[in-house]
């Protein structure tokens, strides 16, 4: 299987010179670290060229602190083999900047992104830019912090309440 | 929250019937007793027939994925089966697969252990499809296969209650193996389910697989193709249901799930009709896979023999210091992975259930990830019933089996 | 109440008794719940329900989807804040006399999930008339406390207009 992977990273790396920095093998699991501004330009050529053609997950990591950039958005793509016990998955990985973190949105070649990057944008408030429909998915939309951040404490409820007071008052549900 | 406009959105005025239309906004939950649970789903009607459909969920999001952040290993277990609380078992052990594989330990467990698990899951497998299929049959006014489904999930909790002694939220393997050796009655009780419940699926199979009503409400109603649906990134009975023959157990095999001879139940057509199909013979596949199992439970012990993360028997904490102190440091402290990351994938009832866990070499996870099936799966409801009448967003909801609970988290 | 039967009347009995305790009595063998079920405890509920527990011996299996229709309210499941006010609306929107039975720990006080999202016990919002802890509760403990809802009921009533 690995074998694979270094005709992909070289396929990868001379349509997006540099796109692939570093590929991380750990516990049978292949990483790639993607440059955060050819994202969309590697999924894309992942899709169309080597046949990932579903996305399992989609998420991120803040890690303040530890690490700069701070945020990683983290994908899990999937290739269905010929036959049923030959499939190949893959984890990309972008590093996205503390301020105003930003990275292109991948909607436009697994749609089952859309909620995926929603959800992202609800906990950690990175914006991916070009999604159609980016707003908060599981907290209130006038919700303010964004809980999954480290800096945000579990049990930090004010704005909770704020929110539900004013559901309360204006009746809107 | 998001302000949702109840006024009609435009008026439309047909100069040939002289008769002014205007789309209407209807706004079905979160309290709504066919959304399972807290789901929430605005539809913009032109008459009877829905124009647009936007689900918004989060009426149930708790943080589990925070919490877990802030407690050991071993205390995230409980978190997990209030995911997906109709099979809590399948939850639990996903969960548990993905720690050992942290820890890097799968070799070392058991085949007692693993065997037990392949049963159990799949006992959870069956006690999801019962409700999915009982549920959704309910909704479309078909009383009676409800109760009958529901009359074998207590079958299904009597062996989960001798097992861990808990009905529903059973928190029952532990990374490393069983916490305690299976109950005497354990095959007794299986084999009894093994007997009985073929009969109980066939009079389910008789009041809807060939029920007129059942076929009116279900064929060709929220269809999705192949393509759509693998782009959407659908999983389990609703890709199964549109002829893409994925299941993790054969795809990435866990718990020895290579050695079971089983088949992946395909249907083409993606429409609610074709998943019911899918979970009706992954029941009899089920089935299979457990007789398997028990005919094959080996002797032997039942947790591995790794005293850094499994704890010591009940009895030596009792009467030995090391054991004691063992005890307490595993509890207190919780086992330490080395720095890295995993992520595992399980075949749930509902699809492909994963975790992503981060160990920054500490007794707590740096960041846990959990993909629900159902997550993903609610993104095609907007597809399935654009253009559908009304009364099919029902049976299009009940057909994708989602639970709430999953994905809120 | 009291039973009489009257030869002068026929030997048709009658039974005395005043309208307040007519009406509880009636009441009290009527329930009609609105299962507000959220999460894990609604399946434990819908077990309650179904074949083997039978909440219908009780006089309670009309479950009642709609508010208005309904006398007691099974909160079963967790309640975040952002559901906490659809449930204060449906709590609203049922007629008097109410009752309301907080199922699971959870509605009793947050239960596991200590965190941003997660109202910690409905009675910050809502009058609870009997609690469940567990998690979930057994069937066994949601017909004790529809029982307790009855004796309630039977001890203290409720206004008949």
């Amino acid at each position: 299987m690995s074998s694979d992977f270094d005709s992909l990273i070289e396929a990868v790396n001379s349509a997006y010179p540099g796109a692939v920095k570093e590929r991380i093998e750990y516990r049978g699991e292949t990483t790639l670290i993607i440059d955060k501004d050819r994202i969309s330009g590697v999924c894309r050529h992942l899709k169309a060229s080597f046949g990932f053609t579903f996305l399992a997950d989609l998420t991120a990591v803040d890690y303040l602190e530890i690490r700069t950039p701070r945020y990683e958005v983290v994908y899990h793509v999937h290739r269905f083999g010929p036959e049923i016990d030959e499939n190949i998955r893959l984890r990309l990985k972008a590093e996205v900047e503390g301020d105003n973190p930003k990275i292109d949105s991948v909607t436009h070649i697994w749609s089952g992104a859309d909620w995926l990057e929603r959800e992202v944008y609800d906990m950690f408030g990175i914006v991916f830019t070009g999604h159609p429909d980016l707003r908060r998915i599981l907290m209130p939309e006038d919700y303010e912090p964004f809980p999954l951040r480290k800096d945000f404490d579990v049990r930090d409820r004010e704005a909770s309440k704020r929110s539900f007071e004013r559901a309360l008052r204006e009746g809107d549900n | 929250m998001e302000r949702v406009e109840f006024i009609s959105q435009e008026a439309h005025f047909n100069a040939d019937t002289g008769i002014r239309t205007e789309t209407m906004m209807l706004n079905m939950g979160p309290q709504h007793p066919a959304t399972h649970g807290v789901l929430r789903v605005v539809l913009y009607l032109d008459g009877e027939t829905v124009v647009k459909a936007v689900p918004y969920i989060g009426y149930l999001h708790r943080g589990i994925e925070k919490l877990c952040e802030h407690i050991t290993y071993q205390q995230c277990l409980p978190y997990t089966d209030r995911m997906d609380y109709l099979a809590s078992i399948c939850n639990n052990i996903g969960y548990i697969l993905t720690v050992e594989k942290l820890l890097g330990i799968e070799d070392a467990i058991p085949e007692r252990a693993k065997t037990a698990e392949v049963i159990l899951f799949e006992l959870g497998r069956i006690e999801s499809h019962l409700v999915g299929i009982g549920t959704n049959a309910l909704d479309l006014g078909a009383m009676s296969a409800f109760l009958y489904c529901f009359k074998e999930r207590e079958r299904i909790y009597d062996i989960l209650e001798t097992v861990c002694g808990a009905r529903l939220t059973t928190s029952y393997p532990r990374v490393g193996g069983l916490p305690l050796d299976l109950p005497d009655d354990f095959e007794e009780k299986v084999r009894n389910f093994l007997k009985v419940f073929p009969g109980t699926l066939a009079e389910v199979d008789s009041l809807l697989t060939r029920n007129r009503i059942w076929i009116d409400r279900t064929k060709g109603i929220a269809t999705i193709s192949a393509e759509d649906a693998i782009d959407l990134g659908l999983t389990g009975p609703a890709l199964r249901g549109s002829g893409v023959p994925y299941d993790v157990r054969k795809a990435m095999p866990y718990l020895g799930y290579e050695n079971y001879d089983f088949e992946v139940p395909v249907a083409n057509e993606g429409d609610a009709y074709s998943r019911f199909l899918c979970r009706m013979e992954e029941m009899r596949q089920s089935l299979r896979i457990i007789e398997q199992g028990i005919n094959n439970l080996p002797d032997g012990p039942y947790a591995a023999d790794l005293p850094d993360v499994v704890l010591p028997e009940k009895e030596l904490t009792y009467t030995r210091m090391e054991s004691l102190i063992r005890h307490f440091v595993l509890v207190y402290e919780g086992f330490k992975p080395p720095a890295g990351e995993v992520q595992h994938a399980v075949e749930n009832p509902k699809g492909e259930l994963s975790y992503y866990l981060i160990s920054d070499g500490t007794g707590k996870p740096y960041r846990m990830r959990v993909r629900g099936p159902s997550f993903v799966n609610l993104q095609a409801l907007p597809n399935m019933v654009k253009g559908r009448l009304l009364a099919d967003v029902i049976a299009a909801i009940g057909s994708l089996d989602i639970v709430l609970g999953e994905i809120d988290r | 109440m009291g039973v009489n039967s009257n030869s002068l009347l026929g030997g048709e009995g009658f039974i005395t008794t005043t309208i307040h305790a007519f009406a509880n009595w009636g009441r009290k063998n009527s329930l009609w719940p609105m299962p507000f079920g959220t999460a894990c405890c609604a399946i434990e509920m819908m077990g309650v329900f179904a074949s083997r527990f039978d909440l219908s011996r009780f006089g309670a299996e009309v479950a009642r989807f709609s508010p208005r229709q309904a006398d007691l309210m099974i909160v079963s499941g967790t309640i975040t804040y952002k559901m906490a006010s659809v449930c204060r609306m449906i709590y609203d929107q049922m007629p008097e006399p109410k009752w309301v039975i907080a199922m699971g720990s959870c509605t009793c006080g947050g239960g596991p999930f200590d965190s941003y999202a997660v109202v910690q016990g409905i009675d910050e919002f809502l009058p609870v008339d009997v609690y469940i802890g567990g998690c979930p509760p057994r069937p066994e403990a949601v017909i004790d406390a529809v029982m307790k809802i009855q004796k309630k009921i039977d001890l203290e009533g409720a206004p008949i207009l």
